[in-house]
């Protein structure tokens, strides 16, 4: 499912006097399989963007495209439904959102509210725990009794039961520690490759935006500052540093190397693997250093 | 999605009531529920209603905010009108349809006593909009210190108001967030029978329960190690100042007594 942001402008509480322009003039384009990576500073209006993608909110100005639904400031729109099973987003802390006896009936919760049959919702729950590393045990528990990152898986998990062919991703591995942070990156990695879903991706972390991502966005004050491939962006980091965000490691590295050995390298490396052949073909190359 | 509530929040500016002390505020609230009594008739009312405008204008809030804010309450003022239009026989009858027979009195009283209760929350509105719960809590705790004499827990009561009001918009922004992770999941608040909305509800009132129990612990905690142990000996950063507007806004308040007094019958 293809989805288009076209100018959009978001203001919070707009006509009170604690009106708030979140984003304006964005414009995102996410055909089905991208894997979009945004970046940006807190406060620059990520969340914002996120929530006009299965059409939490409406913009103030300009038109969000999911599918076949169009919605505009000004229409009403009745049932978004179909748009919402389709988009499932995590959403920042979703662990927050647990409310079930049990972690099997919070998970088949999603898929039951779209009309999935009590027996098919219970098959998803099941495959769902596994797709986040927890063992079907945890199902009949309490989430109320899990650790914060079981939480997180299982918040996690009734949002992928419902199936969904986009899946957003507010900052899913914030305050995780490092080992459920890659298992998280990677879970989501495998899946947008296995069920060609589009993932759109909020993150602070440039080396997972570089790794995953086929699309980077960067937001800054609102605005869609820089669009482009991992490479593009990070080609050429003063920008990025300007607006105080980093760079990935590897791209630090190809830039020492680069004012060390005093010559440019061929292209802007992602991965270590990479910037090694890059580094090796220009020494053994033999070019006077 | 609850954007448009305005108890509880502060609305800042640069304006005669927002810089008023809160103790005069208060005062001046408790007696304007006073003399509200007093209006019994057309021209009471009238200077009534021209008083609390005044003072909204005084207070620099937007009056399209304040009407959007409150209206949950004219549902609620509507109710009392029609409570009383039918309830009342007293009177001459000016209407009467079938059943329904509406008396003059009951007319009378109908918009007299929602007039009144529509005024009083208008003027709570313009105190809690003009002055920050911190301010409202330093005033009460120092007008209620005297009974602090007879045993009476003014620190804690003036404490406990502190922090309900000052979790209001925390809880409405923990509502709307949760509001829309679940309608993301496909819950619908907005339409439905009544029974599915009733059940919309819980997926909502139960994280924002655990949530709220949540943080009154860690609040405690917070507090307790920072060395919090109730009102005993502690010394108070916030000086209030009386100034000559607080008094003149209570001169101006006796004044509309005295002509309430005189124009009532
Ligand atoms: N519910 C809200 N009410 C008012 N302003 C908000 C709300 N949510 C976000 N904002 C404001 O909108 C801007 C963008 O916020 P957000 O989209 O959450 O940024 P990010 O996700 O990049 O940190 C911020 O300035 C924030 O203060
Ligand atoms: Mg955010």
């Amino acid at each position: 499912m293809d989805i288009t942001l076209q100018n959009v402008e978001y203001r919070y509480q707009a006509n009170t006097p604690f009106e708030r322009l979140a984003i304006e003039d964005v414009s995102i384009d996410l055909p089905a399989g991208t894997f979009l990576a945004l970046i940006g500073h807190t406060g620059s209006g990520k969340s914002t963007v996120l929530q006009h993608l299965n059409a939490l909110i409406k913009p103030t100005k300009g038109t969000v495209k999911i599918g076949d639904t169009t919605i505009t400031p000004n229409k009403k729109q009745k049932n978004l439904k179909h748009v919402r099973q389709r988009v499932g987003i995590v959403f920042q802390f979703p662990e927050h959102q647990l409310f079930e006896e049990t972690v099997e009936k919070d998970i088949c919760f999603g898929p039951m509210n779209f009309g999935v049959s009590e027996q098919e919702a219970k098959a998803r729950a099941r495959r769902a725990i596994q797709q986040v590393g927890l063992s079907e045990e945890i199902l009949l528990k309490s989430p109320f009794e899990l650790s914060g990152g079981q939480m997180r898986r299982v918040a996690i998990a009734g949002v992928l039961a419902m199936e969904p062919d986009v899946i957003v991703l507010d900052e899913p591995t914030a305050g995780l520690d490092p080992r459920g942070r890659q298992d998280i990156m990677n879970m989501f990695a495998s899946l947008h490759q296995e069920r060609n879903l589009s993932t759109v991706l909020v993150t602070h972390s440039m080396e997972d935006a570089s790794r995953y991502a086929d699309q980077i966005a960067i937001m800054h004050n609102g605005k869609v500052e820089r669009k482009g491939t991992p490479a593009e962006i990070f080609s050429n980091p003063e920008r990025l540093l300007e607006l105080g965000l980093d760079v990935p490691e590897v791209v630090n590295l190809q830039h020492k190397l680069e004012s060390a050995f005093g010559r440019k390298f061929a292209k802007t490396c992602l991965s270590m693997e990479d910037l090694a052949e890059e580094a090796m073909k220009l020494l053994k190359g033999g070019d006077s250093l | 999605m609850m954007e448009k509530m305005i108890f509880g929040r502060y609305v800042p500016a640069q304006s005669i009531i927002h810089r008023m002390d809160p103790r005069s505020k208060l005062i001046l609230i408790f007696l304007f529920v006073c003399v509200v009594f007093i209006a019994n008739n057309v021209y009471t009312y009238a200077a009534l209603i021209i008083y609390t405008f005044a003072m909204i204008l005084l207070s620099k809030v937007p009056v399209r905010f304040i009407i959007a804010g409150l209206k949950p309450v004219f549902l609620l003022v509507i109710f009392t009108l029609i409570l009383h239009l039918f309830l009342t026989r007293e009177g001459a009858i000016i209407f009467e349809l079938g059943p329904i027979t509406i008396y003059e009195e009951g007319l009378r009283q109908g918009i007299f006593i929602s007039l009144r209760f529509f005024l009083l929350i208008l003027m709570t509105s313009i105190l809690t909009l003009t002055t920050t719960p911190i301010e409202i809590t330093d005033g009460l705790e120092t007008l209620l210190g005297p009974l602090k004499k007879v045993k009476f827990p003014v620190h804690e009561l003036a404490l406990m108001m502190s922090i309900s009001l000052r979790f209001i918009p925390t809880l409405m922004g923990e509502t709307d967030k949760i509001m829309k992770a679940q309608t993301a999941r496909g819950v619908d608040f907005s339409g439905g029978p009544i029974k599915e909305r009733v059940k919309a509800v819980i997926p909502l009132l139960i994280p924002l329960f655990v949530s709220s129990f949540k943080r009154a612990e860690e609040l405690a905690t917070a507090m307790e190690a920072r060395g919090y142990r109730g009102g005993e000996g502690r010394t108070k950063y916030r000086q209030l100042s009386w100034r000559i507007t607080d008094t003149m806004m209570l001169l101006l308040l006796a004044a509309l007594s005295v002509i309430l007094i005189l124009l009532r019958t």
